[in-house]
């Protein structure tokens, strides 16, 4: 009925040529949690950046309470009562809650710090939002979760009318996250609006009104939760429609991998780390291609990084052949014959500076080095046979990794662990980022390597990749294997069920919520 | 996390001779100074004044070797100077257990320091620069207690051979520093260790998830350059004849940082190279020997060498990958 409390129109952001944002638009009420998702590239921290003035947009326009704005900072935003609270709290940790809350504006007498009225001003903040915190104490001495409360608190000071959260919980407990919980509910009371970005859908489903999905940059559509089934939540993330999920022959994958009914090849148990991993357990034969579904967030990579070693696991075992792993390291993953190759190319792939030849050998060097000295006649025929093999363009071995494409700089980093002739390969996200030539020739080349005996397990976010690619499918929900699907059972429609709704278990408590 | 970024693609020539540039870059500078000098600069052309450029530029060489692999993995090491005090006052208070064993004590001392550096950054992750400034700061205190505050003279001939002597025609200390360039080229370019430092500083990550011993390649860089410091500091105590603690390779630190960074190896890491610093240093040394020769003032000198590393760095400036 009434103009809403915040309208964003049209709005257009261009990053050196990359459109970031086109054409998106977002309404925010009174008293609503709205919560905003998408998956990686989907432009959700570029929207929010624009809306508290982090970022000048290129088009559109926005509204605050019926008033055209446009924020020059944060300060511009803030003032006018649009906040952002980030995970990584920006606050000084050797100063009390009082002050923190106060910086920059602190009540005075005399030209001085009234500390009297500032500690009192805070209590009533604190107070407000229904925190027991003492306005007094070294913010440093919080825990994560209140220091974020602090920052909320400090954000409402300023007489918050919009309140965004980005990411809230990644590092709360369940204690903390009902305290945050709190807290929300008592701002909507006050007629603020909450944005609140999450990968959680149990989260989403408990706390907010109305949801905006976003996907490489445009707007997919705002829906109210309440009714909104999971499953079709995930096809808007993931840009299906539900009645076409059977689509198939897009990808380069013929073979499905055999199933094995030996021994399994590698074995996880009861992987576990904080609430980001909860008992996560998979199996995987020799030969068989094993995919990994699962929502941006879902723990997908976090149990390929436990897997090989390169994350600290609080509990859980890996055994590859029988033999149980020492995993201290990702060097004792690769010496026991583990490979992995990473999603993000260029912060955990690629050493840029470095030649395509020197990248390719990187992880065999022990196995080419004598005494120390790399034997230049075994690397080259390494490095002549793998180029060769994967058809990697560059113009020659000497050429920087960097200035190479996408598709080459992955083939290039998928040869350094061939060349080492892995028993086990994990694959997380193969072909992300990369064009559709080189694509279809790296599913061939798993496909080729599955068929020779190796054991891959892939992740990916590409359904008809899973789907054709992989004799069986386990599906990720909140750090949980919630779903496997084998043979018949794989479809793009039954991943994401599993995906939404979290497989049979978790059936009932889903639709709880 | 969703900011969009376009990946260009650095191709052609241009971008080819730009990738040159850092290290031939330094050499062209380098020839165009000697050739300056030699046709305006009276007596520069003379065997003598090489062989003296030679002899100044030998201990500044050997540290700034050190201090480019620690450079290439993204760390930095200012304790070099210290060290050098703490290896000199170290090999003339205990000469009179005889010169070998004098000079493998110190040498070993300096190693410890720079493992020492080593450990606090690899295993507790402190920054570079604070956990060497740490010992810059207090190196140099502990090798004045060594000393006692005094000067210590030192008389033995053969010793002082080290850094006053000749063999086959060329100064000791100048052998010294050649041998050790060579070497360092030859760990840069042959080895896995070389590649490693590489690798740990272009991507530290990346070095790790491919089974690089990041720890142990940190550590071991650090225990490179407090032992190279550790030569440096013997061989100016030899020439000089005496240790002087407070004065004993003041400020090396900078001169070994700036022959680095003019050298063409990039103060972020990821890549080396030892015959670009020794080509820096002597860029450095070049200017300060034409400068003097020609009446001008040394203070001028700095001027132009700040100049120089100013230029160098923007030359080298990161390119967007």
């Amino acid at each position: 009925m009434s103009e809403p409390l915040l309208r964003m129109e049209g709005i257009t952001k261009v990053f050196s040529g990359a459109v970031a944002l086109d054409g998106v638009s977002l309404s925010l009420e009174r008293g609503e949690v709205h919560a905003l998702v998408g998956e990686n590239g989907a432009g959700k921290s570029t929207l929010i950046k624009i809306m508290t003035g982090a970022y000048r947009r290129d088009g559109g326009r926005v509204w605050l309470e019926g008033r055209e704005v446009d924020f020059r900072s944060p300060e511009d935003a803030q003032e006018a009562g649009v906040v952002a609270v980030y995970q990584e709290v920006n606050l000084l940790a050797y100063r009390t809650v009082a002050e923190n809350i106060f910086l920059g504006r602190e009540p005075r007498r005399f030209g001085l710090v009234d500390w009297k009225k500032m500690n009192a001003g805070a209590r009533a903040i604190l107070d407000r939002l229904g925190l027991e915190v003492d306005p007094e104490a070294t913010l440093g001495s919080l825990n994560i979760a209140l220091r974020q409360m602090v920052a909320i608190a400090r954000g409402v000071s300023f007489g918050a009318k919009v309140v965004v959260l980005d990411e809230p919980t990644s590092s709360l407990t369940e204690h903390e996250v009902s305290i945050l919980y709190g807290v929300i509910r008592r701002l909507k009371g006050e007629g603020a609006a909450v944005v609140y970005i999450s990968h959680r859908f149990d989260e989403l489903y408990a706390v907010c009104d109305r949801v905006t999905v976003l996907r490489d940059g445009k707007l997919v559509g705002t829906r109210a939760l309440e009714g909104l089934e999971r499953i079709d939540l995930v096809c808007l993330m993931l840009g299906k429609q539900r009645d076409e999920l059977r689509r198939e022959g897009a990808t380069a994958f013929g073979h499905k991998g055999r199933e094995e009914a030996e021994a399994p090849l590698l074995r996880a148990e009861n992987l576990t780390r904080g609430r980001k991993l909860d008992g996560v357990s998979l199996e995987a034969g020799r030969g068989e291609i094993v995919g990994m579904a699962g929502l941006l967030g879902s723990g997908r990579t976090e149990t390929a990084r436990a897997v090989f070693g390169a994350d600290p696991l609080e509990e859980g075992a890996v055994f590859l052949e029988g033999q149980r792993l020492e995993l201290d390291s990702p060097r004792d993953a690769i010496s026991a014959g583990l490979a992995f190759l990473s999603e993000d190319r260029k912060a955990e792939g690629i050493i840029p500076e470095l030649s395509v030849r020197e990248n390719l050998t990187l992880a065999a060097l022990p196995q080419l080095t004598k005494l120390g000295v790399v034997s230049r006649a075994e690397q080259e025929q390494i490095v002549e046979k793998f180029m060769k093999r994967l058809g990697i363009k560059a113009s020659s071995a000497d050429q920087k990794i960097r200035e190479l494409s996408g598709g080459n700089q992955q083939k290039v980093l998928l040869a350094r662990w061939l060349c080492k002739n892995p028993k086990f390969l994990i694959l997380d996200e193969p072909t992300r980022g990369i064009d559709i030539g080189a694509k279809g020739e790296i599913q061939s080349l798993i496909n080729e390597l599955a068929e020779s005996g190796l054991g891959v397990l892939m992740i990916s976010s590409e359904l008809e990749e899973l789907v054709e690619g992989s004799s069986r499918v386990l599906v990720m929900r909140d750090g949980k294997c919630v779903a496997e699907l084998r043979g018949a059972e794989i479809s793009q429609d039954s991943i994401i069920h599993a995906m939404a709704e979290g497989g049979a278990e978790s059936e009932a408590k889903g639709s709880e919520a | 996390m969703s900011q969009a970024t376009t990946i260009k693609r650095a191709g052609g020539l241009g971008a080819g001779l730009a990738d040159y540039a850092p290290t031939y870059g330094a050499l062209a500078a380098l020839v165009l100074l000697f050739l300056f000098n030699s046709l305006f600069t009276p007596n520069f052309f003379d065997v003598n004044n090489f062989r003296n450029i030679l002899l100044q530029v030998a201990t500044t060489v050997l540290v700034a070797t050190g201090m480019t692999l620690v450079i290439a993995t993204g760390g930095i090491d200012l304790s070099v100077g210290a060290v050098m005090a703490i290896a000199s006052a170290v090999v003339a208070s205990s000469l009179g257990l005889g010169v070998l064993p004098a000079v493998l004590l110190a040498l070993a001392v300096a190693l410890g320091a720079g493992l020492f550096n080593g450990a606090l950054i690899s295993g507790f992750r402190i920054q570079p620069i604070i956990v060497t400034l740490a010992l810059l700061i207090s190196g140099r205190g502990v090798a004045q207690v060594i000393n006692d505050g005094k000067i210590v003279l030192v008389g033995d001939e053969s010793f002082k051979a080290l850094g006053q002597g000749r063999l086959f025609g060329a100064p000791v200390q100048v052998l010294v520093m050649l041998l050790v360039v060579a070497a360092a080229i030859f760990v840069m370019r042959a080895t896995s260790f070389g590649r490693y430092v590489s690798a740990v500083g272009g991507n530290e990550a990346a070095a790790r998830l491919a089974g690089v011993r990041v720890h142990r390649t940190k550590i071991a860089v650090y225990a490179i350059s407090g032992l190279l410091a550790g030569v440096a500091g013997v061989i100016e105590t030899a020439r000089q004849g005496a240790s002087d603690a407070p004065n004993m390779g003041l400020n090396i630190e900078l001169d070994a940082i700036a022959a680095t960074v003019v050298g063409g190896t990039p103060l972020t890491g990821g890549r080396a190279t030892v015959v670009g610093t020794l080509v820096g240093a002597l860029i450095m040394q070049v200017i300060t020997t034409g400068f003097v020769m020609n009446g001008i003032s040394y203070a001028w000198s700095l001027v132009i060498k700040a100049a120089i590393i100013i230029v160098a760095v923007y030359i080298q400036r990161p390119k967007l990958a």
